[in-house]
């Protein structure tokens, strides 16, 4: 056995997970709330209001982190997707089971206050371009695997089956990337990029990172705590968590 | 406060949109919390051997 294979399944052990990722939770948990609440007063409250769209804009603070988070979370998904299928590691199906409803919510979030700010904006709640489209098809990726899960009643083919649909649907999220450069789009291209100095006075895209970060950190922590039980419940049958559930009981 | 409260007009839009966003977070934050209380439950009660545990 390689040595990555061994730390893979070190790695990929519920028990090692569950004994060290407390204080990950804590932390995730602790970043989460604070960083959250500051970017959303700064966004709200101090950042300045948009020359063309006045304080509609504001939406910005929640839509363009959870629409991020909800492309990252899927690529995670389809990465877990990968070692489920090559190494058969438990913890990533866990990974996959936990992260396709959190990923679905996510993703709405990003719909709903797209949909929302595109009314002012642009007069209608839904328009059918290439952004909002991809982001949609998205939505429905995740709902896939939560149901495919749901449906297929052995566990290890469910995995399978749901670990596929993950890796194939991460085809999509370059598409929604790329949507507003190869399309046109009435959805406006990304304000900040790595290679471009941002758009926004930093007035306004500090409270946008500070939220990005926020957005990420907490939905960690829910994660976290969500293959937390899920070890719990997977491995029931285990010495260690009887003995675990013993002492919290 | 009133002012603010208004966003210029768009008081509806921006308040719904941060309203949505954090019930969401809320209820994917409560979720774990049932769960755990529910594993925990169903261990007290001698769900014998973790099976009822499990359909939690």
């Amino acid at each position: 056995m390689g040595r990555f294979t061994t730390w893979l399944h070190r790695m990929g052990s519920p028990r090692w997970f569950f004994d060290l990722s407390r204080p990950w939770l804590v932390g995730f948990l602790v970043v989460g709330l604070t960083l959250l609440t500051v970017g959303t007063v700064w966004g709200l409250g101090f950042a300045p209001p948009d020359y063309q769209q006045g304080d509609s804009y504001r939406i910005i603070y929640v839509h363009v982190p959870s629409a991020h988070l909800a492309e990252a979370l899927y690529v995670a998904m389809g990465v877990a997707g990968i070692v489920v299928l090559v190494w058969r590691m438990k913890l990533a199906d866990m990974f996959v089971a936990v992260t396709a409803p959190v990923g679905m919510a996510i993703t709405g979030i990003a719909l709903l206050t797209g949909a929302i700010w595109g009314r002012p904006t642009w007069g209608a709640w839904w328009v059918w371009d290439a952004r909002t489209t991809s982001v949609l098809v998205l939505f429905f990726l995740y709902v896939g695997i939560v149901a495919l899960r749901q449906a297929i009643p052995r566990a290890d083919q469910a995995g399978r089956a749901a670990a596929i649909l993950a890796i194939v649907g991460t085809v999509n999220v370059p598409i929604i990337k790329y949507s507003v450069d190869w399309w046109l789009t009435l959805h406006q291209p990304a304000s900040i990029t790595f290679t471009a100095a941002p758009a926004m006075p930093p007035s306004m895209w500090v409270p946008l990172l500070i939220n990005f970060v926020g957005f990420y950190s907490l939905v960690a922590a829910f994660v976290v705590a969500g293959l937390r039980n899920e070890v719990l419940q997977r491995e029931a049958d285990a010495q260690w968590v009887r003995d675990w559930l013993g002492r919290a009981t | 406060m009133s002012e603010f409260l208004a966003m210029g007009g768009h008081g509806l839009y921006v308040w719904l949109a941060y309203g949505l966003s954090f019930a969401v977070l809320a209820a994917l934050g409560l979720r774990p919390l049932v769960v755990r209380r529910r594993i925990v439950a169903n261990a007290r009660h001698g769900a014998g051997g973790g099976a009822g545990a499990r359909q939690a």
